[in-house]
């Protein structure tokens, strides 16, 4: 099977304390499609690091990215953004706080499209917005509800919903729980396993939490100083207990 | 009631500004100084033009164009050069006060010529003050129309997404420098205009009438907020057109009760401190009130 996205040597050199430090040091990585990748790390272990580089939020110093065989390296924040779709951990990261929930749908739903001097079709997709949020108890009849009188949970699905509105190729969850509280965020998450086996989307998803590392997910990655150090596929995932993920923090 | 029918009249037009300074301020959420260089620009330009012969709305075109011009240097400044935002707009406005001199040739100069949109359209066979009226509702009704289209666009829509949050905006592919410069060329463009239309209904231009209209233009905004805190944006703006008439008449009253006009700008300012601080007093009394309630 050909890979969806395809890491080589991919390093991160900053400058710090009067020497180069590597974030990322020499990454290698191929993630198939319908892969469900959680990465785990330690602070400072170069996971925020590695989903900037493949959004281009952040430019690798060196190494290639490339996507369905294409090298998109060089290719900036926004061109990319219509392949690839992140979720923050914040959850005012994801959202526009002056529009509605509606509007915010609708702004996704052009991703990575040009905007031109043609007036939005907010009526014309609000059916679609209503399909897409009646299950959500949090959402459900709040499409005309301004984003800023949601609470911390509920935007935070709203950027999910964003995020994979249009189905993108690769979604990246970058702790997209951890800002929430403990029943919350075991809802989101749950939500976030279906859909994305649902829709069979191609996942990568930072977590700190190893209950949820062990739970969802048909593949594993611990990343440590910059470096993969463990990578299990489903199988060897399928037999991994918390305890097992201890000594590597 | 010619005083007060006068500062309603100055309320319409200077609420035109208040609307340009809106883009940046709350939907760019940009603090931008440049409006205090680009409206004695848009105030210099109209009145050359006009005394060079030019039509009055040929003056006010090019009064807005140079506008832009003024806004595209600051949005430069900050986006391609990183520079920051109060400090962009400081330097732009600094030069600005060169290049208007450079425009009229001198400190100010009075408009002779008759060609001034106030005596155009009939607005001259008006009552005093009333052309003001007239004209600013018409040039604000246009604006806001205007304005509200466009926000109402994909590229609109992008703009308040770039103001609102920047990190979600570019992750959605939205080019957020192209919106910033959109946001602060199209206010800068209303504030020249603005500058361009006080000229023509003072009959001067001075280089030195861009002093504190930052400050004019945020007292409308933040008394239109104070007055109408939750509404929408199409409302909004209509609310900045009254904060305008409320600031206008706030300062008519205090120099009618016999303050020095030299205490003007000062005058200004303590008003817009306590507009912003409105909100807090407000809410620091109601809690004060329900504690007193409480322990009774």
């Amino acid at each position: 099977m050909k890979p969806l996205l395809e890491i080589n040597d991919a390093v991160k050199t900053i400058y710090n304390d009067n020497q180069d430090l590597n974030i990322l040091d020499g990454i290698n990585l191929k993630i198939y499609p319908k892969d469900f990748i959680v990465v785990l790390g330690t602070n400072g272990a170069g996971k925020s690091t590695l989903l900037d580089a493949i959004t281009g939020a952040n430019k690798l110093s060196s190494g290639d990215i490339k996507l369905n065989d294409e090298d998109i390296t060089q290719k900036n924040l926004a061109k990319r953004s219509r392949y690839i779709s992140r979720v923050y951990q914040d959850p005012k990261l994801g959202t526009s706080p002056r529009m509605t929930v509606a509007e915010n749908l609708l702004l996704a739903q052009r991703r990575g499209l040009p905007r031109r001097l043609r007036l939005r079709k907010l009526n014309d997709n609000m059916a679609k917005f209503k399909e897409l949020t009646k299950d959500l108890p949090t959402l459900d009849n709040r499409l005309n509800t301004f984003t800023e009188k949601l609470s911390g949970g509920q935007r935070q699905t709203l950027s999910f919903l964003m995020a994979i509105i249009q189905k993108p190729e690769l979604l990246l969850l970058d702790e997209h729980t951890a800002a929430l509280d403990p029943q919350t965020s075991q809802e989101l998450m749950e939500l976030t396993s279906k859909i994305i086996l649902e829709k069979e989307l191609t996942c990568l998803m930072v977590t700190h939490n190893l209950t949820e590392a062990v739970k969802y997910g048909n593949r594993l990655i611990v990343l440590k100083k910059g470096k993969v150090i463990l990578d299990l596929d489903k199988e060897q995932k399928s037999k991994l207990k918390e305890q097992d993920l201890l000594e590597y923090f | 009631m010619n005083l007060i029918i006068s500062t309603i009249s100055q309320g319409f037009i200077w609420a035109i500004m208040a609307i340009g300074l809106y883009i940046t301020f709350r939907i760019l959420d940009f603090p931008d100084m440049t409006v205090e260089g680009s409206f004695p620009l848009g105030a210099v330009t109209a009145v050359m033009l006009i005394q060079h012969g030019y039509s009055a709305e040929i003056a006010l075109l090019v009064a807005f164009i140079f506008g832009n011009l003024a806004g595209f240097a600051t949005a430069f400044m900050y986006t391609k050069l990183h520079i920051p935002s109060l400090l962009a707009g400081i330097l732009t406005m600094t030069a600005l006060y060169s290049v208007n001199l450079r425009i009229l040739g001198k400190a100010n100069m009075s408009l002779t010529k008759p060609n001034n949109i106030f005596n155009q359209y009939g607005l001259n066979k008006l009552p005093v003050n009333f052309n003001g009226i007239i004209l600013g509702i018409i040039l604000i009704a246009i604006i806001t129309f205007l304005l509200i289209i466009f926000l109402n666009t994909e590229k609109g829509q992008a703009v308040i997404a770039t103001g609102d949050n920047e990190i979600m905006a570019a992750s959605l592919g939205i080019n957020t420098t192209v919106m910033k410069f959109i946001g602060i060329m199209v206010s800068n463009g209303i504030v020249a205009l603005t500058g361009g239309l006080i000229a023509q209904q003072n009959g001067f231009a001075d280089v030195n009438m861009g002093i504190g209209s930052i400050v004019i233009g945020l007292s409308a905004i933040i008394i239109g907020e104070v007055l109408y805190p939750d509404v929408p944006l199409s409302i909004r703006i209509i609310t900045i057109v009254i904060g305008s008439i409320v600031y206008r008449l706030i300062l008519m009253i205090v120099l009618q009760l016999g303050f020095n006009t030299n205490d003007l700008k000062l005058i200004s300012a303590i008003i817009l401190a306590l507009c912003l601080a409105l909100p807090t007093i407000r809410e620091q009394f109601f809690r004060a009130f329900r504690n007193g309630v409480k322990s009774k």
